[in-house]
C-alpha cells in the first residue's frame, strides 16, 4: 500500500502521482492522510486503483472519476463525485450539497446523510444514501438511481426527465412533474442489486417509488405561468 | 464567495486561546475573500463601562489627545488604547451616545467600529492573516468571536464595507451571500430610527435584528422573522453579549459547517476552517439545515 501525505507533499503532487497510475499498475492500494477538508482530492483518475482518503474532504472529492474505487474515511464536502463517469465512491460520513452532480456512471455510496441538490442533473450515476437527502434532490435528474433509506426533503425529482428515485421514509414534497409511481417486480430487483452494492441491508419492499410524469416533455400552455 | 468563522466557547478554560484560535480559522479562510477581513471579540466586562471601538485612516495623529477633549467634552473619564488603526475607548455606560455625537464634532475622520460592554470589532482592507496581525487578535481571550473574510459583491472595498457590522450595543453579524431587498428595508429601517451608516447589505441584515430585538424579539426570534423579511442568499452568524446564532436562507446555497463539543461550538463556511480545534476528531459535525434557527447562550 501507497501512503500519501496530503499535507507534506501539496494538492498537486496528489494528483498527478495518482494521475500517473496506468492501466496496469502495481501500485494499486493508496492511502491519503491528512485530508484536512482539502478541496478537488483524488479527482479526474483513471485507472482501476483504490484510494483511501483518511479523513474529511472538502470541495470536489473524487469529482470526474473513472474506474477508480475512492473511500472517503470522514465526510465529503460539495460536490463529491461530481460527474463521475465510472467506479465507486463511498463515504463514511455525511456528504454536502450536490453529491454526484451530473454523474453519468458509476456508484456512490453516501453511509451518512447527504445535504441539499443530491443527484442534481445525474445522468446515469447510481446513487445510494443510506440516510436522509436534503431539499430539490435529483432536480432535472436524467438517468441512473436515486436509493435514500432515510428521508427525503423538499422538491424530491423537481423537473425531473427519466431517473428512478426509490425512496424509504418520508418525502417532504415532490418536485414539478415528480410522482410516486408503482413498484413492479423488476424495480424490486433493480433496487435489492442497488442495496446490495451499496451495503444497506434495508428491503426493497419498504421502499416507494418516484419518477417523471413526463408532463414538462412538450410545450403545454397549462404548463406556462 | 465571502469566508465565515465564528467561535462559542462554553468551557472557560479556553478563553484565552480564543483569539489564536479564531485567528487560525480567519486564515485558512483567506481564498474565499481576500478582499478584507474582520473579527468581533466578546472579552471582558467591567462594571458600568462602556467600549467604543473607533477607527481612522489618520490614525497616526488622529487619537493623540483624543481621551482627554472626548472626556471634557461629555464629563466623564475616558481611557484609550491604540492598536494600529483602532483603538478601543473606555468609558461610563451611560455616555455612549453623547460620546459618538462627540467624536463627530471633534475629529472627522473617526468611524465608530463597534459599541458595546464587551464587544471589540476589528477590521480592515487587506489579508485576513494581516489584518489579525496588524490587530494582534491572536493574543486576545474571550469568550466568543466571530470572524469574516470578503470578497465583495454589493458594496465597495472599504473599511466600512469591511464585515463584522455592529448596528446595536453587544450585537454583530457577518455574512455569506447577497441581499436583493436591502435598499427598500434600508428606507424602512431608517424610517424607525435605525442607524445605518453605509451602502452595504450586510449592515442591513445586522440593524434589521438589532430592529427586532430593540422592539421585543429574542435572538431566535428575530433571527426566525429574518428568513422572512430578508430576500436573497445568505449565511449569517450573528453574536450578542452572551449569544451567538447561525442561520441560512431556505436555498441554503451558501455553505456552512457546524461543530460542537462539551467545550465549544464552532462555525466555518468550510470544514477546512475547523481542523485544528481541539477535539474536532471526535466533535459532533454537522451541516445546518436550510430556514433553520441554531442559537446558543451563555
Amino acid at each position: 500500500m501507497q501512503i500519501f501525505d496530503l499535507e507534506a507533499e501539496g494538492l498537486r503532487a496528489l494528483n498527478s502521482t495518482l494521475h500517473a497510475q496506468a492501466e496496469h499498475t502495481n501500485q494499486t492500494v493508496w492511502e491519503i492522510v491528512n485530508p484536512k477538508g482539502s478541496h478537488a482530492i483524488a479527482v479526474g483518475l483513471d485507472a482501476p486503483i483504490e484510494v483511501n482518503v483518511k479523513g474529511s474532504t472538502g470541495y470536489y472529492c473524487a469529482g470526474m472519476n473513472k474506474q477508480a474505487t475512492i473511500n472517503v474515511h470522514g465526510s465529503a464536502g460539495p460536490g463529491v463525485a461530481e460527474n463521475m463517469m465510472s467506479g465507486t465512491v463511498v463515504i463514511d460520513g455525511d456528504a454536502s450539497q450536490y453529491a454526484g452532480a451530473t454523474g453519468h456512471g458509476g456508484t456512490l455510496v453516501i453511509k451518512g446523510n447527504a445535504s441539499s441538490r443530491c443527484g442534481i442533473s445525474m445522468k446515469g450515476i447510481d446513487i445510494v444514501v443510506h440516510g436522509n437527502v436534503g431539499h430539490m434532490s435529483a432536480f432535472m435528474a436524467q438517468s441512473g438511481n436515486l436509493v435514500v433509506c432515510g428521508n427525503a426533503g423538499d422538491a424530491l425529482g423537481d423537473s425531473i426527465y427519466e431517473a428512478r428515485l426509490f425512496v424509504r421514509g418520508s418525502v417532504k414534497s415532490l418536485g414539478a412533474d415528480c410522482i410516486e409511481k408503482e413498484m413492479r417486480p423488476e424495480h424490486l430487483k433493480i433496487l435489492a442489486d442497488l442495496l446490495e452494492r451499496g451495503g444497506c441491508d434495508a428491503k426493497p419492499e419498504e421502499f416507494k417509488r418516484y419518477g417523471s410524469a413526463r408532463q414538462l416533455y412538450n410545450f403545454n400552455i397549462d404548463n406556462a405561468y | 464567495m465571502c469566508g465565515i468563522v465564528g467561535l462559542f466557547l462554553k468551557d472557560k478554560a479556553l478563553e484565552p486561546q480564543l483569539g489564536n484560535l479564531l485567528t487560525d480559522m480567519l486564515i485558512t479562510m483567506t481564498d474565499r475573500g481576500p478582499d478584507s477581513a474582520g473579527i468581533a471579540i466578546y472579552g471582558s466586562e467591567t462594571t458600568d463601562h462602556a467600549k467604543l471601538t473607533i477607527q481612522s485612516d489618520e490614525a497616526d495623529t488622529a487619537f493623540d489627545g483624543l481621551a482627554k477633549a472626548l472626556g471634557d467634552t461629555i464629563d466623564a473619564p475616558v481611557s484609550l488604547a491604540q492598536k494600529d488603526t483602532h483603538a478601543v475607548l473606555d468609558l461610563p455606560a451611560d455616555k455612549v451616545a453623547e460620546a459618538r455625537a462627540a467624536l463627530r464634532e471633534i475629529n472627522s475622520s473617526i468611524r465608530v467600529m463597534s459599541t458595546g460592554d464587551t464587544l471589540e470589532i476589528y477590521k480592515e482592507v487587506g489579508l485576513p492573516k494581516d489584518v489579525a496581525a496588524r490587530f494582534e487578535i491572536s493574543g486576545m481571550s474571550g469568550s466568543h468571536g466571530i470572524g469574516h473574510t470578503r470578497m465583495a459583491t454589493e458594496s465597495a472595498v472599504t473599511t466600512m464595507g469591511a464585515h463584522p457590522f455592529n448596528t446595536g450595543s453587544d450585537q454583530c453579524l457577518v455574512h455569506n451571500g447577497s441581499l436583493s431587498n436591502h435598499n427598500s428595508l434600508r428606507r424602512k429601517l431608517r424610517r424607525e430610527g435605525v442607524h445605518i451608516e453605509t451602502e452595504n447589505d450586510t449592515e442591513v441584515a445586522a440593524a434589521y435584528l438589532t430592529w427586532k430585538m430593540r422592539t421585543g424579539s429574542t435572538l431566535g426570534e428575530a433571527l426566525e422573522s429574518s428568513l422572512d423579511d430578508l430576500d436573497g442568499f445568505f449565511t449569517f452568524v450573528v453574536g450578542t453579549k452572551d449569544g451567538f446564532g447561525v442561520v441560512r436562507d431556505p436555498i441554503a446555497c451558501k455553505p456552512a459547517v457546524m461543530a460542537e463539543t462539551d467545550q465549544y461550538v464552532a462555525f466555518g463556511s468550510e470544514y477546512r476552517a475547523l481542523v485544528n480545534l481541539p477535539g474536532i476528531e471526535t466533535a459532533r459535525v454537522w451541516e445546518p439545515e436550510p430556514a433553520t434557527v441554531y442559537f446558543w447562550n451563555h
